[in-house]
């Protein structure tokens, strides 16, 4: 699988055939259906390890005022990001969302996600040989999925 | 404490014969600066905001980029969609809508929300009413609101308007439902506190922000819908939307926010 | 439905985009007020260009809430470069919306 990537990012994305996009797609998918954050993490990393880290700042509440609306920003000035990961431990599907982070594109990004219960919630930066994380506790007293 | 709020609420709960909502919304607005030392009267527009850092943070970051956007987008495109009859809302109201800090207001014997005001402007050009709940009302109110922003609340009782604004007042301090809680019970005499993990605002500042796209509805909504909400937390029945007694709380509650800012339509939780 | 929002702002070279959303992103467990299933509706890929060149994608699944907000920095932008947003669903569904940056 890691030879293949790096095969495949020698050369270059756009000198590849529509069968690059089709694969980096279709393991989000996978990722996406997953509902244990292990799981998440093995379709999103392989056999990558994940180290702690300190350099991610992940900025969310600690009590959040409605589960359905959590505001989240992430933010790290760890060199080569690629991919940055969004998971909430206890959602159904952990995963939330998966930010491409392009050459030209800086390592900070904001959105708000659903909590449905008080949970952990945690980030995961990628770069072409690493795997960093963050975590942080979460408390939701009104459920983000609707009730 | 006590003996302040004990004589508070005497002077507040008196009858029609001492009805003099200037010293009415004097002696709550004393009370909250009183209880408050650190919030100026005009913040509390913010509500709970007002009192806790990190709600105040967490709706600071909503406010950004609000969702109640798109509602007030669509209210401005209706509000300048002329009727059938070529009119349209710009004959109502004057300044673009710039109005909500003059309602409620009591006309023709009766407490006229801009709710109502809206929809009398509809039915004075051949227009059927929009219902009270209905997606398009909350979009105009929300851009009425919007206009107004930073307006200071000026609302007048005349004479006339003196029994209904009481019996607002007397509503407001009335206790109800299951558990036997008036407004004031909270929103005064444990205002700042927690009640099941909500801090619970200031009177003064109720209804500022209106109409409000709250977390919970994920969507604007208006200030009676949380009265319906209020009344059945404490095991009440809650009203119509519009109804007498409604419209004349909020009367009261404007009167009690007179010199307070318009900041609507905001987003709370 | 309502078009994107998208405020930009350009300072020292990189161009801060803030975005709003329009999108119920249903997770499909919810019921209405009938009691039936809503069916899951959400934006599964936004694509954002600089001047017509993709600088990122990102995913999502049905947990990124509703009218959901987006901001993001892009690197080597300046005044008269344009930013555009562009999504699809679940649904096969699709918007697109693009600022000039002043």
């Amino acid at each position: 699988m890691m030879q293949r990537r790096k095969f495949l990012q020698a050369f270059g994305l756009a000198s590849v055939a529509l069968a690059l996009p089709k694969i980096v797609f279709a393991r989000a998918v996978e990722a996406f259906k997953a509902s244990s954050v292990d799981d998440v993490l093995k379709n999103l990393l392989g056999d990558m390890a994940v180290e702690m880290s300190d350099q991610i700042k992940f900025k969310i509440p600690d009590i959040a005022e409605n589960g359905a609306v959590v505001p989240v920003t992430v933010s790290t000035d760890i060199a080569g990001v690629e991919k940055i990961y969004l998971l909430i431990d206890s959602n159904p599907t952990p995963l939330s969302a998966v930010f491409d982070i392009g050459p030209k594109i800086m390592a900070d990004v904001s959105t708000r996600v659903k909590i449905g219960e008080s949970s952990k919630a945690r980030v995961v930066v990628r770069t072409a040989g690493k795997a960093y994380m963050t975590e942080k506790e979460v408390k939701v007293t009104i459920g983000g999925c609707g009730g | 404490m006590q003996r302040l709020l004990t004589l508070l609420l005497l002077v507040l709960t008196a009858g029609p014969a001492w009805t003099d909502p200037a010293a009415d919304r004097e002696a709550m607005q004393t009370f909250y600066e009183k209880r408050f030392p650190s919030i100026p009267v005009e913040s509390h527009a913010d509500g709970a905001y007002a009192m806790d850092a990190a709600k105040r943070a967490q709706w600071q970051e909503m406010e950004e980029f609000p969702p109640y956007e798109f509602t007030v987008d669509e209210g401005e495109t209706l509000f300048s969609t002329p009727f059938a009859d070529g009119a349209d809302y710009t004959d109502c109201f004057a300044g673009a809508g710039a109005v909500k800090h003059t309602y409620p207001r009591f006309e023709g014997g009766e407490v006229v929300t801009l709710e109502m005001a809206v929809n009398q402007c509809r039915q004075a050009h051949g227009e059927a009413a929009l219902a009270w709940d209905s997606e398009e009302l909350m979009a105009l109110v929300a851009y009425m609101a919007y206009a107004s922003r930073d307006e200071v609340i000026d609302i007048d009782v005349p004479a006339e308007a003196k029994a209904a604004y009481e019996r607002g007042k007397q509503y407001y301090f009335s206790r109800r439902g299951q558990l036997n809680f008036s407004c004031s019970h909270c929103h005064m005499q444990i205002s700042g506190m927690q009640l099941r993990a909500e801090v619970l605002s200031a009177s003064v500042g109720h209804v500022t922000h209106w109409p409000t796209y709250r977390f919970k509805w994920q969507e604007v909504g208006p200030l009676h819908r949380r009265f319906v909400e209020c009344n059945e937390q404490v095991g009440a029945e809650g009203l119509p939307y519009q109804s007498q007694s409604y419209r004349e709380l909020e009367y009261f509650l404007t009167v009690m926010g007179d010199g307070l800012p318009i900041n609507g339509p905001a987003s709370r939780k | 439905m309502a078009k994107i929002k998208i405020r930009a702002k350009v300072k020292n070279g990189v161009a801060s985009v803030k975005s709003l959303i329009p999108h119920p992103m249903e997770t499909g467990t919810r019921r209405d007020a009938d009691g039936n299933v809503v069916p899951a509706h959400y934006i599964e890929t936004v694509v954002c260009e600089h001047n017509d060149e993709v600088v990122m994608t990102a995913e999502w699944g049905p947990s990124v809430s509703k009218d959901p907000y987006f901001a993001f920095k892009v690197a080597e932008a300046k005044s008269g470069d344009t930013i555009r947003i562009a999504w699809t669903d679940n649904l096969g569904e699709s918007s697109a919306n693009e600022v000039t940056l002043k």
